[in-house]
């Protein structure tokens, strides 16, 4: 017997070579746990298919446009995300978001606020009804599902009594409007491009630093080399498309860059994703969602995560009908409505169970990444509204039915 | 060589209603030992343990922890002491991993975010420390453990904290005859490494295996206190089941 296997198998080095990480990953996604893999490889297909059927669809115009039209899709996941870890729903995240919208629209509009006011105001309301839609579910116990249903119907007329009889409400505000409608300097998005791949590159390489010093085998340099490669290839290849001249007048309406609302939806992500995989809050977020019981015997207090993830959820559904009111440059009664199941669809399909205990915010991004895609691409193909709902509602089925399958095939292999 | 409780109960009662639960009950739990409670269903073993667990506070009696009366109200007055109770139906959460469960409500961080690093070195030197070779990796998911790696998971997660006394709730339940062997083996480490260790068990066998010291419960009283040496399975029955009673003059002590 060779002193190596005198030592517990957990304490020899693993996954330390590319192989390993490789078979480690397989072996996962053969028990059930497939992350984004479907939604990448179903993004891939559709936008394949788009680009054959209508090659308007791959035009940079048109590519830019793709992410301003996903953005309060994304925006929303994000916040719904934390609400499906604990194996909850807020169905009345698209209508918060509409409240928010309208109280910003009417502020500024009709009482004159500036916009940094109006938006912080409108996402205190959101924070509000959060903590609100919160204390039911916690501390009162009526479930969420109908909690937020009430709350659906409820803030349609909202709505309606803070637009007033009249209909829209025009965003005029240059600074509002610039979120959806502006674009960076294309040396900015170059800059931003840099400071990505590299603090990506270096925070990749720290973490494996801490763990070699503690005589643990880190991520292998290949996995991370690999890693970085990917998101520098994919990010130059948005970043250059983004920055050509993508206006179909360009003499007299000149158009490129990377927009905005790219890098606030990363930080956000980036935020999100800190917050749920770095910190205490994060893991008891994923504990109470894997096993409730388990968590409140380790003394995690549950009711006050509940109310915490329905408050992320709500106040950043209140910044995603400021995205949705900037981008309309306007908002009307129906505002959110029909925006909550695209989100949930999102969530879903970019591997988030509605199960609860597990699910990832960058995955939300590549679901609302789909979502849009459809939307997108079936709009430039002709197809009404109604079209596209059915089939996204369609995909939702499918996400949901994978995630239903995924989960009896990992109690049945034990993984 | 007799050492002083570390855990004591007198005479405490738990009635829910009508129901005298526990009526008067006495216990104690020596560190470096292995102590047994065994009764029948209903005897009040569980209410005996959620009292000491600080779920279900007792109406009355006394409990001294290292020679200090403690009140124990909530979980959390169990845990300051360093009382840990496994319970039967594990309390993991399926979802994350060793060292994730191992830490769980008790993180340590570095500033604001986790020191994951930290974390899964004390995990590893516990497990390495109980003498632990069946898990594979430590950042595995619970859901792809066995019954007795789940049990070990637990049970290390009581050790990590350095607790002094760990109350183990129907440990092998639930598992397979190796799986058995190797929770018991690891529930006697615990006693070799100086912590007060109770254990709940329905299997005389394993309680014969394990214990220094066995208890038994009937009908909210405790019968008899018996050191392993001096009895046998068939005594122990007779207690369980009521067919023998302490005045009818036992080779244990009278409790």
């Amino acid at each position: 017997m060779s002193s190596q296997s005198d030592i517990p198998a957990y304490l020899q080095a693993q996954n330390s070579t590319l192989k390993d990480t490789w078979a480690t990953y397989l072996g996962r996604v053969r028990g059930g746990d497939m992350g984004p893999l479907p939604a990448v490889i179903g993004l891939i297909v559709l936008v394949i298919l788009f680009s054959v059927l209508r090659p308007v669809f791959f035009t940079p115009l048109n590519f830019a446009n793709f992410f301003t039209q996903a953005a309060v899709v994304a925006v929303l996941a994000m916040g719904i995300v934390f609400v499906l870890l604990l194996g909850e729903i807020d169905l009345s995240a698209g209508v918060t978001s509409g409240v928010a919208g309208s109280l910003l629209a009417v502020t500024m509009a009709r009482n004159g606020l500036s916009w940094y006011v109006a938006l912080a105001l409108a996402l205190v309301v959101g924070l509000l009804i959060g903590l609100f839609i919160g204390v039911l579910v916690a501390k009162v116990g009526i479930p969420s599902f109908v909690v937020t249903l009430a709350l659906f119907l409820a803030f349609q007329g909202l709505v309606l009594v803070i637009i007033g009889e009249g209909g829209n409400v025009r965003v005029t505000d240059p600074v509002i409007l610039a979120i959806e409608n502006s674009n960076m300097p294309i040396w900015l998005g170059w800059t931003l491009y840099a400071v990505m791949v590299l603090g990506y590159l270096l925070a990749a390489l720290n973490g494996r630093r801490r763990r070699l010093v503690r005589g643990f085998s880190g991520t292998p340099l290949s996995v991370i080399l690999i890693k970085v490669a990917v998101i520098a290839v994919v990010g130059f290849a948005t970043v250059w498309v983004l920055s050509l001249e993508r206006s179909t007048n360009p003499e007299v309406n000149p158009l490129s860059g990377v927009p905005i609302i790219i890098p606030i939806i990363a930080v956000i992500a980036l935020v999100f994703g800190f917050v749920l995989e770095r910190t205490k809050f994060g893991r008891h977020v994923y504990a109470v969602g894997g096993n409730v019981e388990a968590a409140r015997r380790a003394g995690i207090r549950i009711q006050q995560v509940r109310i915490a993830v329905f408050a992320i959820c709500s106040t950043t559904a209140a910044f995603a009908g400021v995205v949705a009111a900037s981008r309309a440059a306007s908002v009307d009664p129906n505002a959110g409505r029909f925006i909550v199941l695209s989100a949930i669809a999102a969530a879903v399909i970019g591997g988030t169970s509605l199960f609860g205990g597990r699910g990832r915010i960058y995955d939300a991004l590549i679901g609302a990444a789909v979502v849009a895609v459809i939307d997108n691409g079936m709009g430039l193909l002709g197809y009404s509204a109604g079209v596209k709902l059915m089939i996204t509602g369609g995909v939702l089925m499918l996400a949901a039915g994978a995630d239903a399958l995924s989960r009896k095939r990992s109690t049945s292999t034990g993984r | 060589m007799t050492t002083s409780p570390i855990l004591e109960v007198r005479q405490v009662t738990k009635s829910f209603g009508a129901v005298d639960v526990l009526k008067g009950i006495d216990f104690e739990v020596i560190p470096g030992t292995v102590t047994a409670l065994v009764g029948d269903n209903g005897a009040g073993k569980s209410t005996l343990i959620k009292g000491l667990a600080g779920i279900q506070p007792f109406d009355s009696g006394e409990v001294t922890f290292e020679g200090v009366k403690v009140n124990l109200n909530e979980p959390r007055d169990a845990a300051d002491l360093g009382i840990e109770v496994v319970y039967q139906d594990l309390a993991l959460c399926d979802n994350l991993d060793i060292v994730q469960n191992m830490f769980l409500g008790r993180e340590v961080k570095r500033g604001i975010p986790l020191d994951e690093a930290d974390m899964e070195s004390r995990a590893g030197e516990t497990l390495k420390s109980l003498s632990v070779r069946t898990v594979k990796s430590l950042r595995q998911k619970v859901s792809s453990l066995s019954g007795g790696q789940r049990q070990t998971v637990a049970i290390a997660r009581a050790v990590l904290w350095n607790n002094k006394v760990v109350i183990l709730d129907e440990p092998t339940a639930a598992l397979g005859v190796a799986q058995t062997e190797q929770v018991l083996n690891l529930v006697r480490r615990l006693g070799e490494q100086g912590l007060g260790v109770v254990i709940i068990s329905h299997n005389l066998q394993d309680v014969f295996e394990v214990a220094d010291y066995i208890y038994v419960l009937y009908l909210g009283t405790m019968v008899v206190r018996l050191k392993r040496e001096d009895t046998n399975p068939s005594e122990v029955v007779e207690y369980i089941t009521g067919g023998k009673t302490n005045n009818a003059g036992s080779n244990g002590d009278l409790v």
